[in-house]
């Protein structure tokens, strides 16, 4: 009989591979478990701004280490009344696009625009102090060409406001997308990504002003 | 309204505290005295270690990193620990 011989017996025939085997989905393991609140590409340029500004923290204690008197100064002549109101400032603006968040996710697109634009005055009302606090600095003749701590005071509270700017364009996008009346799927992410990144504007400030308006 | 006030209470309650802090830091740093070089300040200590707390805070409640996976809480924790950490030594090294 046919095939009962093994030295005649057809190959066993293999379906040609066209695609690549489709792996099983993995379980997340213990280090990706759990919800990451945006996409991962902004995470890692948040972590990696944080670590920048870790950087700026470091070389603004070397150089006051360097010249605690000029830093004292310097520190002196700053009015703390902008710095810490520009702290409560921005938490506030964090806490109510915490509230923003909650409500997309609830599916109130209303309240969380209401809350967005919220957040967006109190940005709105830290450049204003900042323009007032530059103004009366520059009228006094203390330039960022001072050297010192004026020219760090400057350059980080600078580099901070372009953060601040580009959070105001993010609640944009996200006030945006909470009322957008078909959301996508990846909407909800986009608007995390967002409401993260105003966080770090917030985080920032919040090591910035004590560091030039306290520590010097 | 009343509903999201009950709902994120734990937020409103971190903002608050984050709020008081602020104030607090504000006093303690603005009666700092002393001259240059005359030691060490227990106030700027108090006030960067403050400072830190409130950064996890944020880091935890506004940015959601307490649901998030563990790297990226690590990641934060380590932030916390190792940019505060070098900034009161910085200060204790040239106070």
């Amino acid at each position: 009989m046919l095939g009962s011989d093994p030295a005649t017996r057809p190959l066993p025939t293999t379906p040609p591979l066209t695609v690549a085997p489709t792996p099983s989905p993995r379980p997340p393991g213990r280090w990706t478990r759990g919800h990451l609140p945006g996409e991962v590409g902004v995470w890692v340029f948040i972590v990696g701004d944080m670590l920048v500004f870790g950087l700026f923290f470091g070389v603004f204690m070397i150089e006051r280490g360097a010249d605690l008197e000029g830093f004292r100064e310097g520190r002196d002549s700053l009015s703390t009344a902008f710095g810490a109101v520009n702290t409560l400032l921005l938490l506030l603006g964090s806490i109510l696009v915490v509230l923003a968040m909650r409500a997309v996710r609830e599916g109130a697109p209303d309240r969380a625009s209401r809350l967005i634009l919220g957040a967006m005055a109190t940005g709105a009302l830290f450049i204003v102090n900042k323009g007032v606090e530059y103004g009366e600095k520059l009228s006094a003749g203390i330039t960022p060409g001072d050297g010192g701590f004026y020219t760090l005071f400057y350059a980080f509270t600078g580099i901070h406001l372009l953060h601040l700017l580009i959070g105001m364009g993010a609640l944009v996008l996200m006030r945006r997308l909470a009322i957008r009346t078909q959301r996508r799927e990846r909407d909800v992410a986009s608007m995390e990504s967002c409401a993260s990144y105003w966080h770090l504007v917030d985080l920032l400030w919040v090591v910035l002003f004590p560091l030039l308006y306290l520590v010097a | 309204m009343s509903i999201l006030l009950r709902q994120s209470r734990v937020a409103l309650v971190v903002w608050a505290g984050l709020s008081v802090a602020t104030l607090v830091s504000w006093q303690l740093g603005t009666k700092e005295g002393g001259e240059p070089g005359a030691g060490v300040s227990a106030a700027t200590v108090a006030v960067i270690v403050v400072t830190f707390v409130k950064v996890r805070f944020i880091g935890w409640h506004f940015m959601e990193a307490r649901d998030a996976p563990l790297l990226l809480r690590l990641i934060l924790d380590a932030y916390v620990v190792l940019i505060g950490g070098m900034l009161v030594a910085m200060h204790l090294l040239t106070a």
